[in-house]
């Protein structure tokens, strides 16, 4: 087997082939140096300082070395013969399984017409981490995050703990508007607020401009308005890594389009940041970019081949996402498939204390719950959505719940 | 072949995602804490609780065999 991309959703396609009793060999193709490391800690635990780098690994040695993996690390993959089911690296060699798993995930979205200037940062990768770090401890005068997704809000809230001066901007009215709605992205903006960051909503940004230094001194607007900043960190999306599946026959279109088992075409399946897939749960094409479809979509893609390989049909994967964020002493967390126009309510705790679970429905059906410090109620609710249930099914929960 | 769930609860945060995967075994409760209810489950439960291991976000489950 073939796995291309050696970071979350590859590793998790490896452990399960494992797990599930494949012997034969498999590859694994990485372009990053590290053995697999974790994301999410790069945001938040490297970035405040509180962790070494080497508390990312995503493995322990021992546990790395009982999967007998091979390992092709430091390589880029440049191409892909469906037919022969071949991966093509970029040192010439060419590589060939009888499965592959494309599992190339996600990059940063930069901002358009940037030249390259120094403190102007993009966080994907554990060097991007360390990078911001060492900013951070030579305590530029203005940060300037561009962005209030949720890395965007991660980054602003680390600098904030680190005593750093932060503006945070945002093209919307609303921190996450698209996902969460007018009325809970304002209460992630008074998060913010609360914390001391100074927020620019409705503000795009232009261009961004450098003195003699080389280094970016300010952030210029559409409106022409500008301001200071000696440190910018742009978190505004991340594009799936397919360039090098370009030419290669399979479907792209904002991810490698895959139908409802994860097959992209027979014998490639694909998993994580980069895989794009018909969610029947929701009746809609889906790209998740959370840690926790890594790990389940990773294990179904496995799944996948193996069923494949035995001439079984495989299972169509219906997940309901489920993402966190840690930003202060709130732990934020959203599952299912919300939009702005969805109905939202409030189902437990208070708003104004920050410590509330609140449902959203759309067309008579649950949809999604969004938490803040309330673990237990966002699992409860995404079971609910995991059943398709009713919003009134939903409410008469809540109801029960208190 | 026996084994123990151990949770290293100064990793593990409470997001209650092993309580998804394997109600039988592990409860986050009203105070936000995680419980296991069952240290040495049954056999047949070993399934769930390795993707309960695998899912955990903060690597705070492991299992130990015997
Ligand atoms: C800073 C940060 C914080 C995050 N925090 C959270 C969080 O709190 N909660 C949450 O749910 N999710 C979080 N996420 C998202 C989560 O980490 C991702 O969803 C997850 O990493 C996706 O895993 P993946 O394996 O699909 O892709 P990736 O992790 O992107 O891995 C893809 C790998 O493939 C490699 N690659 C790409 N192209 C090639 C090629 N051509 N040849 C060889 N190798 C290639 C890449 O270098 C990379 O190593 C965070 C992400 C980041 C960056
Ligand atoms: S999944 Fe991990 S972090 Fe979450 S409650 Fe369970 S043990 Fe704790």
């Amino acid at each position: 087997m073939l796995i291309v991309g050696a970071s979350l959703a590859g590793m998790r396609a490896a452990e399960t082939l494992r797990l599930e009793g494949f012997e034969g060999s498999i590859t694994m193709v990485g372009d990053e140096p590290e053995p697999p490391y974790d994301r999410p800690p790069l945001s938040k635990e490297i970035l405040s300082g509180e962790w070494q780098a080497d508390r990312t690994a995503l493995y322990r040695p021992e546990a790395l070395e009982a999967l007998e993996l091979t390992w092709r690390l430091g390589v880029r993959a440049v191409g892909l013969d469906i037919a022969g089911r071949s991966v093509a690296l970029d040192d010439g060699e060419v590589l060939r399984g009888d499965g592959v798993v494309l599992a190339t995930g996600a990059r940063p979205r930069t901002l358009r017409n940037a030249e390259p200037l120094d403190g102007v940062y993009t966080l994907r990768s554990l060097t991007d981490a360390l990078a911001i770090r060492e900013e951070f401890l030579a305590q530029p005068s203005r940060v300037v995050v561009v962005g209030a997704g949720f890395i965007g809000a991660e980054v602003a809230a680390v600098a904030r703990e680190q005593g750093l001066s932060v503006t945070m901007v945002e093209i919307a009215e609303v921190p996450l508007q698209r996902v969460l709605g007018a009325e809970m992205g304002a209460v992630c903006a008074e998060v913010h607020s609360d914390h001391g960051v100074d927020l620019l909503m409705g503000a795009a940004v232009g261009s961004l401009v450098g003195g003699d230094d080389g280094r970016v001194h300010q952030v210029v607007f559409s409106d022409g308005s500008r301001l200071e900043a000696d440190m910018v960190v742009v978190g505004i999306g991340v594009v799936p890594n397919t360039e090098w599946l370009e030419g290669s026959g399979l479907r792209l279109g904002d991810g490698v389009v895959c139908d409802e088992t994860c097959l992209a075409a027979p014998g490639i399946v694909a998993a994580g940041d980069v895989a794009r897939w018909p969610n029947k749960l929701f009746a809609d094409s889906m790209r998740v970019e959370h840690w926790d479809n890594a790990v389940e979509q990773g294990s179904a893609a496995a799944r996948r081949l193996l069923a494949g390989a035995a001439g079984c049909a495989g299972a169509s994967y219906t997940p309901v996402p489920w993402f966190w964020s840690d930003q202060y002493d709130r732990k934020i967390q959203l599952a299912g498939r919300t939009r702005e126009d969805d109905e939202v309510k409030v189902v437990t705790g208070s708003v104004d204390e920050r410590r509330f679970a609140a449902i959203y429905g759309r067309a008579g059906r649950i949809v999604g719950v969004l938490g803040f410090n309330r673990p237990r109620h966002v699992m409860l609710y995404r079971r609910l959505i995991a059943s398709a249930a009713s919003w009134e099914e939903a409410l008469a929960v809540a109801e029960g719940d208190g | 072949m026996s084994y123990r769930v151990v949770v290293n609860f100064d990793l593990c945060e409470s997001n209650a995602v092993c309580m998804q995967v394997a109600p039988e075994v592990f409860e986050v409760r009203d105070d936000d804490f995680l419980y296991i209810l069952d240290e040495t489950p049954a056999e047949e439960l070993r399934a769930k609780v390795t993707e309960a291991v695998q899912r955990c976000p903060k690597q705070a489950i492991a299992i130990a065999e015997g």
